[in-house]
């Protein structure tokens, strides 16, 4: 979505080392000229229109953001300053207690599952075999299609009338009646995390493919030869070469999800009584739904100090040696 | 992984397996399609097997096509999809030469500012962001999104680009400029051809994410006929009585196919550039 496709974790793998390099001697001309083949100036010249665009519809919006949670601006006025009233008040909310709780659960036990579950693919579709391109191209599928859609699919299924589980169960005997997913505060956050790893699974999936082909062949056949069972081989061969690309998928895949917004928003709108909420939500419910702008913007800031230790722990990653 | 496996070896180890994953994972496809083709009485038929399909009809994409906005969200879709994409990647292209092959002053900071703008996530923008929709004016256009969605795409066009730079020899361009070329003549006749094959992942890779996108198109689109294909779905077609799952569903398939359709045309490709980009590393 969003983020964000699939070669994310990989393509910053390809550029991690590009920063800085060697160009040729600018040559002379006429001034436009010249300034064009200027490196310095031509740099210059060649960011301004992207970060035009990120300076005023990702920076400024950042500030903004930062000042509207000082205010008690509600959606059409401007507020007054409030200092810090915003934060404290949401200490002593207790459905926010819940949201920060279920924001946690929501991005970091789905990742596990996630890892595992998209490792396990990666090694089934690394084996040789009949309409491996078709079968890559379909269980990419969770992750590549609109997720606002495929969560439709997952409402249905988690229909308390119409839910395909619930008939599976009923009539093999297991229960009595429909199970009600989406009405249970349990059953709820665990339904939206199901789904959250159902989407999550393909990335690291094709990401870990992309590490493990990585490995020449050869290797493991070397390995093999010299009486490496199985077993080994995944522990010294493979799991060595996927622990960047895993370490890189599963922070990306923390930030996003500890982020998001739309999976929840349809499959429970925070509900039932608001205990599936997290961060995006409640900020939307809040901040557009109650007009509250202020408030709002002031929990949507509590993500920020959790998402900079994750993005810092990934630009480290990436730029050390 | 290694050798040659014994045929009941390959089932248990590899096919089950997969048949496990494949049904997980497409099963939701496979309900929104069935639900999709089904007549609404039949969802209500208990006597009916809900996996199978009794009765074909295509009454709930006609009623998509003539009871619904979906024509103009197709539209909306489209048009936002390709101008941001457009947008984008000329932006982008710019950005990822800067940073491969220029020294200037602060291209290092900037390299890291760019990299970091690909970690902000919409939900931490959108309040403020909506603010600076309405100052400008820019509600219920296709501009709100136009120019909202390159934030969320330039970030990583341009690294995935700087990447394809980075492996075309700089010989090559020095050859052309040596016998003439400016170095913007360079880009576009000598290094943008060699990276074709960059360039189309990084298109496929945006017009996605704008097809895909929720949230923004959400706040800012909030218009009946404005709306994109994945918000008018979710905010339209779910009513309070119950006969909405046929045509919602079959919105859901129709909004989702020429995303998977444009992946599989490219998977071979897009996974084997993977492969590239671990190996060079």
């Amino acid at each position: 979505m969003r983020r964000a496709v699939a070669n994310g974790a990989t393509a910053l793998f390809l550029v991690s080392k590009v920063i800085g390099s060697e160009t040729v001697k600018p040559r002379g001309g006429r001034s436009l000229r010249r300034l064009l083949d200027r490196e310095s100036s031509l740099g210059i010249i060649l960011m301004l229109p992207g970060a035009l665009l990120l300076m005023v519809f990702m920076a400024y919006p950042f500030f903004l953001g930062i000042w509207l949670s000082l205010t008690d601006s509600v959606i059409g006025t401007m507020g007054d300053f409030i200092g810090f009233r915003n934060f404290v008040d949401l200490l002593g909310d207790s459905i926010f207690h819940q949201t920060a709780r279920n924001t946690l659960i929501y991005a970091m036990v789905t990742v596990p599952f996630k890892a595992m579950l998209g490792l396990g693919l990666a090694m089934i579709l690394s084996n040789r075999m009949p309409f491996s391109n078709p079968i890559r191209a379909a269980v990419m599928m969770p992750w590549i299609v609109p997720t606002a859609l495929s969560t439709l699919g997952w409402f249905m299924i988690l229909d308390p009338v119409f839910s395909p589980i619930s008939w599976l169960l009923k009539s093999l005997g297991v229960i009595k009646q429909n199970i009600n997913f989406l009405g249970n505060p349990n059953l709820a956050i665990s339904s939206v995390c199901l789904v959250n790893i159902w989407r999550g699974v393909p990335f690291f999936g094709i990401t870990i493919l992309a590490g493990l082909q990585a490995v020449p062949h050869e290797l493991h056949e070397a390995a093999a030869i010299d009486g490496a069972n199985a077993w080994h081989r995944f522990l010294h061969i493979t799991i060595p070469t996927i622990r960047g690309v895993v370490l890189i998928a599963g922070l990306l895949s923390i930030i996003w999800t500890f982020a998001d917004f739309q999976l929840i928003y349809i499959l429970t709108k925070g509900g039932p009584a608001n205990t599936t909420h997290i961060f995006g939500t409640y900020a939307y419910q809040i901040g557009l739904s109650a007009t509250d702008i202020g408030q709002g913007a002031a929990i949507a800031l509590y993500m920020f100090p959790i998402l900079s230790v994750f993005a810092v722990l990934l630009l480290i990653y990436l730029r050390r040696d | 992984m290694v050798g040659s496996m014994t045929l009941g070896k390959r089932v248990l180890g590899i096919y089950l397996p997969l048949a496990f994953f494949i049904i997980f994972l497409l099963f939701p496809f496979y309900w929104m399609s069935l639900v999709s083709l089904k007549p609404t009485n039949d969802l209500f038929e208990l006597k009916y097997n809900p996996f199978w399909l009794q009765t074909f009809t295509l009454e709930n994409y006609l009623y998509l096509f003539q009871n619904t906005p979906f024509p103009e969200w197709v539209k909306n879709t489209i048009i936002v999809s390709l101008v941001s994409t457009v947008l984008s990647l000329a932006c982008s292209i710019l950005i990822g030469y800067a940073l491969a092959r220029l020294r200037f002053p602060g291209s290092n900071f900037l390299g890291v500012g760019i990299f970091l703008a690909y970690l902000v996530p919409p939900t931490l923008l959108f309040l403020p962001l909506s603010q600076v929709i309405g100052l400008l004016n820019l509600y219920n256009t296709y501009w709100a999104l136009i120019l909202t969605y390159p934030t969320q795409l330039i970030p990583f066009a341009s690294w995935l680009l700087m990447g394809y730079f980075r492996t075309i020899p700089k010989e090559i361009e020095e050859c052309a400029m040596a016998d003439g070329c400016t170095r913007m003549e360079a880009l576009i006749k000598i290094i943008l051809p060699l990276s074709t094959p960059g360039l189309i992942s990084a298109g496929i890779f945006c017009f996605t994410l704008c097809w895909n996108e929720f949230l923004y198109a959400l706040i800012f689109m909030s218009s009946g006929p404005m709306k994109t294909i994945p918000v008018g779905t979710v905010s339209d077609l779910i009513k309070a009585d119950t006969l909405f799952w046929g045509s919602l569903m079959a919105s859901a398939v129709l909004g989702s196919f020429p995303i998977a359709i444009l992946y599989s045309f490219f998977v071979k490709y897009y996974v084997s550039g993977l492969t590239a980009g671990a190996v060079k590393r």
